[in-house]
């Protein structure tokens, strides 16, 4: 068994995902956990699945459905044993503010220097708003007063906590 | 009594539980366990009757010392429960003992009333609460409807690895 990253990304349509998985699960594929946006309206999709087939073998079973939707797909092996749990409690950052170059750069550049690690990450552009949603795991609550003063956006930091019940 | 802890996707976990006889001594005992069972798992604030593999309407919880507590009418066991008035609302990130590896941000009432029975003499119930506890009271009443906190997800991006093992 082997367990295999893919991704896919171009124009979206209905019955994308339907035609990725049902390629896969042709092939015996079970598909573990995936992830789906839209991106500016470009379909994107990252999935990781374990089979026990080749590379050459995923790939052509995935070449019908890129021929058909134009969709850039890629395949390629990975470790399939989960990332050992890391410190840190679950932070939400929220940005907003006037477009301008740099600013995902600027905001996961200050989390690195912190040791923090960003775990799901949302960016929309719309007319010149820029906004940002970030999940963060980190040691301590993450100080981004200063850098939203020096990148002139608004930004928020939350516990992102769980209530267990 | 010996408990145990029902795992998602235990098909109880999706079982809508049947009103339960107050008197009935079988569920006495039920709640008794339960609240042990409670008392014994470290955080725990709250096991629903199908949590330890019985699909009868029956409750246990206590927020007391809980993080978050504003309400707190200490411990409440109730069978056959209704939310008679909810009224707020809030997205919080919740998990639960049944689902031990992922939480998810779920919107719930901010301010509850739920009426019940009790265990035992019969006599019913009334727990107004908010914050803290009245999510707690929703999400055990989830649990007799045969729902789990992953039935209410803020969105496909609301499921999270829990972060905390109890």
């Amino acid at each position: 068994m082997t367990t295999y990253a893919v991704t896919a990304v171009g124009p979206d349509a209905p019955g994308e995902v339907a035609a990725l998985a049902e390629a896969l699960a042709a092939v015996g594929a079970n598909l573990e956990d995936a992830s789906m946006t839209r991106l500016r309206g470009h379909f994107a999709m990252t999935l990781v699945a374990s089979v026990d087939a080749s590379l050459a073998d995923v790939e052509q079973a995935l070449a019908p459905v890129s021929a058909a939707s134009g969709l850039h797909i890629s395949v390629w092996a990975v470790d399939s044993d989960a990332p050992p749990p890391q410190d840190g409690a679950p932070w939400r950052v929220t940005l907003h503010g006037a477009d301008r170059p740099g600013l995902v750069a600027g905001v996961a550049r200050e989390l690195a220097g912190m040791g923090a690690n960003i775990t799901d990450l949302s960016c929309r552009l719309v007319g010149d708003l820029y906004v940002m949603t970030l999940d963060v795991d980190a040691t301590a609550e993450p100080q981004l007063d200063a850098l939203a003063e020096r990148l002139g956006v608004t930004l928020h930091v939350v516990a992102a906590d769980e209530d267990v019940l | 009594m010996e408990l145990g802890v029902r795992h998602a996707p235990d098909p109880v976990l999706s079982a809508v539980c049947p009103r339960a006889d107050p008197h009935d001594p079988a569920l006495v005992e039920l709640g008794e366990a339960m609240v042990a069972l409670m008392r014994a798992s470290p955080g725990c604030v709250g096991i629903a009757a199908p949590q330890v593999g019985h699909a009868v309407s029956l409750f246990v919880l206590d927020v007391t010392g809980a993080r978050r507590v504003v309400s707190c009418a200490g411990l409440v066991v109730l069978c056959s429960p209704v939310l008679e008035t909810a009224d707020g609302k809030e997205v919080r990130r919740e998990g639960c003992l049944s689902v031990p590896d992922l939480t998810g941000d779920v919107a719930r009432a901010t301010s509850v009333v739920v009426r019940g029975l009790v265990p035992g003499t019969g006599e019913e119930r009334v727990v107004v609460a908010d914050a803290f506890e009245a999510r707690a009271l929703q999400h055990e009443l989830d649990h007799l409807q045969g729902l789990l906190f992953l039935d209410r997800v803020a969105g496909a991006h609301a499921l999270f690895p829990r972060k905390r093992y109890l």
